[in-house]
């Protein structure tokens, strides 16, 4: 019987029944259920790594090791894992390695829209590309097979619409792998100089090979249906162009993005008296349709878009030059932005930074929210760790002229903020970091990390402690705070001292994310309408659940947890 | 030719568990099925919302503006929002909750009067109910998302066991007599009409 299966859930699917044996990831949106699933069968081991590059060379050490492995990741990620990802199209595996990476077309949760195919081009390695969740489940198997038959890893390439559409699936066995013998073969995985040069050739003939095996190959697929209108297309854009045009056009779709067929595309495209190619993100197929020599449709001619996700109805409009027909209500609908949740520890943290005007170099998680109105309190947010980092190179350039501080979650802080407070200690800055600790990864969806006494697996791990590992790092202990966000008072006066040494300094602000099931709940507070001013002071912390009706603040009972912040902003004591 | 269902509302009310069930019985059916769920970022508070299509073959997990037959709405401005994705003829069955989003907090918007009245005024066939108190009548406000299922039982296509046998599925053990209380008084007050 089929199952009903996300893409990522298919793709832990696949990797169970090709007999994986080892799973090291980074949580990620969009890529993040697919290790979330594989430690649901006890077959596989699956793992947390701190970070995306720790991640990818677990995974190539289990592989050198002889045991299937993968990695996932978002494409974000493959930018820190981006370092061991080249060198290992030269040194190869021996069992099989796969990486999953899933690109976010749309930024639905990332900050930027890169597009994941030009590390497969640039890396030289092969990656396959799913469409639905049936082909999730397929391709991750069949990446194997790969994988061992040209001796490299491949990348699986997924989007947020395949990654997290759902649609059903055929489970089948799992093929048990035997772990493959360890042989010594420094040639092949000591990358110096002098054996790297030989490995070059390797990677050029098996990118030789490949490119012949993907003339023929089951992942590439012509339909014809008679038109002379042809489209090439991959993934979930294949899924959109079947919607649009339906029999009225061919289609080739192309499964291994890289290499690319030459002859196939050629052969196809000889056969069409217009040639399109509907692909999100960057013209990667199209540029390449364009250096064999064929004129098409697609984003360089500027009809299709380069920005932002395709849909059937852009299609529609771009290239059929059809307008939907629908009706919408005359009233101006207010947008609905994400916000900071009903009792999230970060609130406070952020409408103190926001009282105190001070600067706020951001990080990438839930905390990201707090540059939203009205705390608007974050300056600037670039990448995982680089709150720290930058902020280092922001204080050299300013002195003391403003009062600066950098703000990272537990999780970001152990995935790539340790080395940003390395530098500042070793080079002399006096940056205050704030580490916001709620005790989990939270923006993913309630990862363990290493800071929280669990592994993915549920086993117990070391209890790690953020105030040693600062320590450790060189920020002298008296200058190490942990405070309760939920205490306004007390997380004005530390922030205060802190931001007024000049050495570097780390203040903990540590409280359980709001959704966790351990986090404790208050009972709903309300407003004493008798004793309300109507002053808005409660409305400054941003907090969902307060809103103003009849020049008074109302609570709403049904989402209000209890956390008592607004009971700490009303002077006059009307909430309670 | 699908059957296209919308579920809208707003981060944290529980849209996926809806979309989950719908999926599930759209499967159990016999039809071919796709739903496409939003996770990350938009899930905190956000406008959140999440497609199911099911018919004899579907490509796309995503519906087009003018092309939803049901939008199943949580809360009124959301419904209001995603309007324009309903099919000529299409029905919206919606939750009467009002949950002000942060520009109407802070003063930067606001919130329409009369979204009903408006897009009744369409000539639109919106039927709104109190999901929330039907939940919390059947002993939890939360399972107020497998209300509006039975609520909208009518119209979405299935019959009503295939539904229940959904929710069953679908809704972890400690929870299920709650919601499937919620699903049955639902459905009864949607068949008799008593809504807003």
């Amino acid at each position: 019987m089929k199952k009903l299966m996300l893409g990522n859930e298919a793709v832990a699917r696949g990797l169970y029944e090709a007999g994986v044996r080892f799973v090291s990831s980074y949580p990620g949106t969009p890529s993040t259920e697919i290790t979330e699933n594989t430690a649901l069968y006890k077959e596989m081991y699956s793992e947390w790594a701190p970070n995306e590059k720790v991640a990818l060379e677990a995974a190539l050490g289990a592989a050198i090791g002889g045991g299937r492995s993968f990695c996932g990741m978002k494409h974000v990620g493959l930018n820190v894992a981006a370092d061991p990802l080249f060198v290992t199209a030269y040194t190869g595996i021996s069992a099989g390695m796969v990486i999953g990476v899933a690109d976010d077309p749309g930024m639905h949760s990332s900050q930027n829209e890169q597009d994941s195919r030009h590390y497969a081009i640039a890396a030289k390695l092969p990656m396959l590309e799913p469409a639905n969740s049936c082909e999730c489940k397929e391709y991750a198997k069949a990446a194997y097979e790969l994988s061992e038959r040209f001796d490299t890893p491949v990348i699986l390439r997924l989007t947020t619409r395949v990654s997290h559409s759902r649609s059903p699936v055929e489970e089948n066995e799992r093929a048990e792998t035997e772990i493959k013998p360890y042989v010594k073969d420094a040639a092949k995985h000591v990358m110096m100089p002098a054996n790297a040069k030989k490995r070059h050739y390797v990677v050029e003939e098996h990118l030789d090979a490949l490119k012949k095996y993907a003339e023929d190959c089951p992942f590439n697929t012509t339909e014809k249906n008679g038109s002379d209108i042809g489209i090439i297309t991959a993934g979930n854009c294949w899924n959109y162009a079947k919607e649009a045009f339906g029999r009225n056009a061919d289609y080739l779709k192309l499964g291994l993005l890289n290499p690319l067929p030459d002859e196939l595309i050629k052969n196809f495209a000889a056969g069409h008296k217009t040639v399109i190619v509907i692909e999100e993100l960057d013209p990667v197929i199209e540029n390449h349709c364009r250096s064999l020599g064929i004129n098409v449709v697609g984003k360089k001619d500027g009809i299709l878009p380069m920005c932002g996700e395709y849909s059937e109805e852009i299609l529609k409009e771009k290239l059929l030059g059809q307008e939907p027909s629908y009706c919408e209500i005359g009233a101006p609908v207010p947008g609905r932005p994400p916000v900071l949740c009903p009792g999230c520890p970060h609130r406070g943290v952020f409408y103190v930074l926001s009282k105190l005007k001070l600067r706020v170099s951001g990080d990438i998680g839930c905390y990201t929210l707090g540059a939203v109105a009205p705390l608007s309190a974050i300056d600037s947010v670039y990448c995982m760790g680089a709150s720290i980092s930058s902020l280092h190179g922001t204080c050299k350039v300013r002195g003391e002229e403003e009062k600066f501080v950098a703000v990272i979650g537990d999780s970001t802080f152990m995935h790539s903020g340790l080395t940003g407070l390395v530098n500042v200690v070793y080079n002399g800055g006096n940056t205050t970091t704030l580490i916001l600790d709620n005790s989990i990864t939270g923006m993913t969806g309630h990862q363990d990390n290493p800071l929280t006494g669990k592994t993915l697996m549920g086993e117990k791990a070391p209890n790690l402690s953020l105030e040693d590992i600062c320590a450790s790092l060189g920020v002298s202990r008296e200058h190490i705070k942990a405070v309760d966000p939920a205490d306004l008072g007390a997380l004005e006066k530390v922030i205060k001292e802190e931001t007024a040494s000049n050495c570097p300094s780390v203040v903990i602000c540590r409280r359980p994310c709001a959704l966790l099931k351990t986090a404790v709940r208050k009972p709903a507070l309300h407003v004493d309408r008798e004793k309300c001013i109507g002053c808005r002071s409660c409305m400054r912390i941003g907090c969902p659940c307060i809103s103003m009706s009849d020049g008074k603040a109302v609570i709403d009972e049904l989402m209000c947890v209890g956390c008592g912040l607004c009971e700490q902003m009303c002077r006059i004591r009307a909430i309670g | 030719m699908s059957k296209n269902i919308m579920i809208v509302g707003v981060g944290g009310q529980g849209t996926l568990l809806a979309s989950k069930i719908l999926g599930r019985a759209a499967m159990n059916a016999g039809h071919d099925v796709k739903v496409s769920e939003v996770h990350g970022m938009s899930q905190r508070g956000g406008s959140v919302v999440t497609y199911v299509r099911f018919g004899s073959e579907v490509y796309s997990p995503v519906i087009c503006k003018g092309d939803a037959d049901v939008i199943l709405s949580f809360e009124m401005l959301e419904a209001a929002r995603w309007l324009p994705h309903l099919k000529p003829g299409g029905v919206i069955v919606t939750s009467t909750q009002q949950i002000n989003p942060m520009p109407v907090i802070t003063g930067a918007a606001e919130y329409p009067d009369d979204i009903l009245g408006d897009i009744r005024a369409l000539g639109v066939d919106i039927r709104a109910y109190d999901a929330v108190k039907i939940a919390e009548e059947a002993g939890n406000a939360r399972a107020s998302n497998v209300a509006l299922i039975g609520l909208a039982a009518e119209v979405l296509g299935f019959d009503i066991e295939v539904l229940r046998e959904a929710v069953a599925a679908c809704v972890p053990g400690k929870a299920l007599d709650v919601n499937m209380k919620a699903f049955d008084m639902a459905a009864e007050i949607a068949k008799t009409g008593k809504g807003n």
